[in-house]
């Protein structure tokens, strides 16, 4: 490492720790720096703000932060699982719980906060938690689901002692927990610091709803033990008591400062490093950032202003004057599926500002806004029950209103200016500081052209992406102010895109291109359209893809009903349901690929794909493969292509359920079934996954109950981890789940659109699908049901039927006036025991999209 | 140039192509809806493998002006069938054929350079 090369250690591991460093290395002069990250928990970074949703089963490890490749990089060095136990200033260095000791230039202080325990007797008690880290959260689960074998049929009661944020959250993991929830808060309304008595009453009566049982007014004053040291119950101040088995702690979190006070570092009177505004400490080789930051006298429990902190930090170590831009206290969470919002000057404390409030007890919403005495300058408002508006009323605080300020509140008056009116310098995203300008300015300079595009470059949207449909509306609008022919339809023939054009035809009931491009597009199509008319036409109506006109729209792929290789032959997949295939069956597989010299390769979805084939070939080697009980394995279709299982209970010692004809009965079931993209599933047996499921478009684990199913995963160009849709489902419940999702997917996603960007842009993401396949939300899941059962029902081989059909057969020829005459101009050379092609003429070029 | 009889119209399906093979050169027959035949080189130029009969034929609109097309079913660009010009690629085009049909047989010739163009025929 070079002299020059400055050490920067970072003491604490959280999420404004892992954005110091992204900013940090994310910049061109990243190289006078090397990082050291000094985390007491035992793993990277994670989405603390997410917590909750550790209970829904998700891995910890999706919680991780950003991109892994950053604890990759050189320069990184993350140390996990180690505390920093002191600070020695004059020597610049400090000392881990080891005993080691590691030299800095800089030291960075993110060491967070620790979740406050109250001083009521008995908070030692077993069965006291705190809630603020994976392991806390850990911990509790494992103590309920443990109580809940020890004593099978009988209700975990829970409590949780505090009515905050924090607390409501825990009150909706304990609820996931399956076990009974109050929330006990000392002040007279549910999140005092977020909103009034209106929104507290409304967001109180929507949590009971949910049979969470609420104590406002009401101080803890023990928790009652018994002889073992259990928590049995709870006492207070005055009311009786109340018998619980777990009880959780969320009172609020104080700055892990004790480092800096034992350095002789300045803190604030209520706890915190005082920092200046350029987040320096009393030493000038010490920042402190986050929430162990008293930055302007205040501390932030936020993550807004602890980012911004990190970028002002790792802006002045790069040479750079930033300084912190002020923070508001502006949140939207959605707390046990309630939507609580607060924004600006909530509690209304400007001089002689008005407050302008609908309620609507029946919805169950309550809205404030609070505006300027002349009532023209929004500064603040609170939304309970619906925060749809809160992504574009957030960013006009401060400016003037278009209209009046009740239109912002009532629903459906269609008045709501959303995006277009909003100033550059508005934020749109607070949690990673973007701009309206930045939003703007990554399609108009950036070049980005579509909504993951802008949120990979920008970051806006990528932490709690409560702004996202704001952020798709100002990228859309740029997209289309720039000219660029964000005309979302499919091509110069159609304006529509391809959800559109399903709608439209299946409305329409047109049956033929000619019809379809008649009423609804222009031309004669294209290498873009017309696949996707196909696809469309193969989806409402079944029937073989070669039929009639139909035949002409495929691409090549799908009209020779096999792959396109490099020098003009393809390649030949049978299907082998579930990866399960007979040594038979294997046998007669090479029997004809030696036959016809064909170049064998094991793919990814554990079938085997035979090269090298020629037109005139393809009816030859299906008629042996037919006749040996194969059947085509649609890997040249935009269909369901395979289901990967791994082998499941039968000889595994681990499984807990039959993948391998769980696999099998899913790969009967939609063989076949075309899609606007490819589709793939994976089965495994046990948590272990080996299956690899959650990097398929459906996902199906096995548990002790039945089967957890994710959706949306994808492996790729832009690898996804699917996501948990329900958990436990029978085989039947499992099936009517995949059959829903999968139907909804084929008529509402873009062309050649996966399911994981599908449900990205879903509004209302995993949430809104589950409402649909599960609750049946928008009344159409019989009509799914019966479009899955027309697929099963009319299933037949594409390859069979060609074979059978000489009409068909006929285009299977090399030449039209030398039928059975071979490419003269195909080579070949060996190549470990096979043959591979060898191209004369022809340049490589990039693929078009 | 001669004229070569390749194949009876009738034996080609319409929106569609199909490889012919004329001695040892490889081009590519396309039926329009209306009739029309096209004959250009079966060898695309982008990936150097005799693939373009297995394009898509379809229509692009090029200076206001709607033209026949057939993409490549590798890389997928489009080419005029009336001029063989790539539509993405200037430097980059198909070699066109003269078409025409006699007694309901398509008959086609090498293009000579500089020759006026025939108009492709269209069957009655």
């Amino acid at each position: 490492m070079s002299e020059l090369v400055k050490h920067v250690v970072v003491i604490g591991g959280g999420m404004v720790a892992h954005r110091f460093v992204e900013a940090l290395r994310s910049r061109g002069e990243s190289g006078l720096w090397r990082v050291t990250v000094i985390a007491d928990e035992p793993r990277p970074p994670y989405d603390r703000v997410a917590l909750t949703t550790y209970f829904t089963g998700r891995d910890p490890e999706d919680l991780h932060l950003g991109d892994d490749a950053l604890w990759q990089d050189p320069m990184v060095n993350l140390r996990k699982g180690i505390r920093a136990t002191h600070i020695d200033r004059d020597g610049r260095q400090v000392r881990l719980a080891t005993g080691e000791t590691i030299d800095y230039d800089h030291l960075v202080l993110a060491t967070g906060s620790y979740a406050a325990l109250p001083p009521v007797e008995g908070n030692d008690l077993r069965g006291c938690f705190v809630y603020r880290t994976i392991d806390d959260v850990a911990a509790l689960r494992g103590y309920v689901e443990a109580l809940r074998r020890e004593r099978p049929g009988q209700p975990v009661r829970g409590a949780v002692v505090g009515g905050g944020l924090l607390g409501l959250e825990a009150a909706g993991a304990l609820r996931e927990l399956g076990a009974q929830s109050t929330v006990v808060e000392f002040a007279p309304r549910l999140m005092p610091l977020q909103v009034d008595d209106g929104g507290g009453a409304q967001l109180r009566s929507l949590i009971e709803a949910l049979d969470v049982q609420v104590r406002t007014g009401t101080a803890t004053a023990k928790v009652l033990g018994a002889r073992r040291g259990l928590v049995t119950g709870m006492r207070f101040a005055d009311g009786p008591d109340l018998d619980v088995d777990v009880v959780v702690f969320a009172t609020g979190v104080r700055p892990r400062d004790e480092l800096a006070r034992s350095a002789g570092l300045a803190v604030g009177e209520r706890g915190g490093v005082v920092v200046d505004l350029s987040c320096g400490t009393t030493d000038s080789a010490i920042s402190a950032i986050g929430e162990v930051a008293c930055i302007d006298g205040r501390v932030w429990g936020l993550v807004a202003p602890g980012y911004a902190m990190a970028e002002v930090v790792a802006d002045r170590l790069l040479g750079g004057s930033a300084t912190f831009p002020g923070a508001d206290s502006s949140t939207k969470l959605k707390l046990l599926g309630v939507d609580v919002a607060s924004f600006g000057d909530a509690f209304a404390t400007a001089p002689g500002c008005l407050e302008v409030v609908y309620a609507d007890a029946v919805a169950g919403v309550y809205k404030k806004l609070v505006v300027s005495d002349d009532a023209r300058t929004l500064l603040g408002g609170i939304l309970v029950g619906d925060a749809s508006s809160y992504a574009a009323l957030r960013p006009l605080v401060g400016t003037e209103l278009a209209a009046d300020p009740s239109v912002y509140l009532v629903p459906d008056t269609g008045g709501l200016p959303l995006g277009d009116d909003l100033p550059d310098e508005a934020t749109v995203c607070s949690c990673n500081n973007v701009s309206a300008a930045q939003v703007r300015g990554a399609v108009t300079d950036g070049g980005c052209c579509s909504l993951a595009e802008v949120k990979s470059c920008t970051k806006a949207g990528t932490s709690c992406g409560s702004c996202l449909p704001l952020v798709k509306k100002l990228a859309d609008t740029a997209l289309e102010a720039a000219g660029v022919a964000v005309s979302r339809g499919l091509c110069e023939h159609f304006e529509l895109t391809r959800a559109e054009l399903f709608n439209a035809v299946q409305v329409t009931g047109a049956r033929t291109f000619s019809e379809i491009v008649e009423r609804h597009g222009r031309g004669r199509g294209c290498d873009i359209c017309k696949p996707v008319v196909a696809s469309v036409l193969a989806s409402l109506y079944g029937g073989h893809i070669l039929d009639g006109e139909q035949g002409t729209l495929q691409d090549t792929n799908d009209h020779m009903l096999a792959n396109l290789q490099k020098d003009g032959t393809y390649s030949v997949v049978p299907r082998i349901p579930g990866g399960e295939v007979t040594p038979e069956g294997l046998i007669e597989i090479g029997r004809i690929a030696k036959d016809f010299d064909l170049y064998t390769k094991i793919t990814g979805g554990q079938r085997i794909d035979m090269f090298g084939a020629r037109v005139e070939q393809l009816p030859l080697i299906w008629r042996r493969l037919v006749d040996a009980g194969f059947e085509s394995g649609h890997a040249y279709g935009k269909s369901l292509r395979t289901v990967k299982s791994c082998v499941g209970q039968s000889w595994c010692r681990y499984g807990v359920q039959d993948s391998v004809a769980m696999a099998i009965r899913l790969e009967l079931r939609y063989r076949g079934l075309r899609s606007p993209h490819k589709l793939k599933l994976g089965v495994s047996g046990c948590a272990r996954e080996c299956a690899e499921a959650r990097g398929k478009d459906a996902g199906v684990i096995a548990t002790e109950k039945g089967w957890n199913l994710y959706v949306g995963g994808n492996g790729g160009f832009t690898p996804r981890h699917a996501q948990l849709l329900a958990e436990d489902l029978d085989d039947e419940g499992l099936i009517r789940a995949i059959d829903r999702f999968f139907v909804y997917y084929i008529r509402t996603a873009d062309r050649l659109q996966r399911t994981a960007p599908w449900l990205e842009e879903l509004p209302g993401g995993i949430d809104h699908l589950r409402d649909v396949v599960l609750d049946d939300a928008l009344g159409i899941a019989a009509d799914l049901d019966a479009a899955m059962e027309q697929h099963v029902a009319s299933y037949s081989d594409e390859w069979r039927d060609v074979l059978e059909d000489p009409e068909k057969l006929a285009r299977f020829t090399s030449f039209v006036n030398a039928t059975d005459v071979p490419d003269p101009t195909l080579r070949y050379e060996q190549e470990r025991g096979q043959r591979r092609p060898v191209l004369v003429a022809g340049d490589r070029i990039e693929v078009r999209g | 140039m001669t004229w070569h009889a390749v194949s009876p119209l009738d034996a080609l399906p319409r929106d569609r192509a199909v490889a012919a093979l004329l001695d040892d050169h490889q081009i590519a027959l396309v039926r329009l809806a209306d009739d029309q035949v096209f004959a250009v080189d079966h060898l695309d130029p982008f990936s150097g493998a005799h693939v373009m009969a297995r394009g898509i034929v379809g229509s692009a609109t090029v200076d206001g002006v709607e033209v026949p097309t057939l993409s490549s079913p590798m890389f997928k660009q489009a080419f005029d069938l009336r001029t063989g010009r790539c539509l993405a690629d200037d430097s980059k085009c198909l070699a066109i054929w003269d078409v025409r049909l006699r007694d309901g047989m398509i008959e086609v010739r090498s293009r000579v350079p500089g020759a006026a163009e025939d108009r492709p025929e269209v069957a009655s």
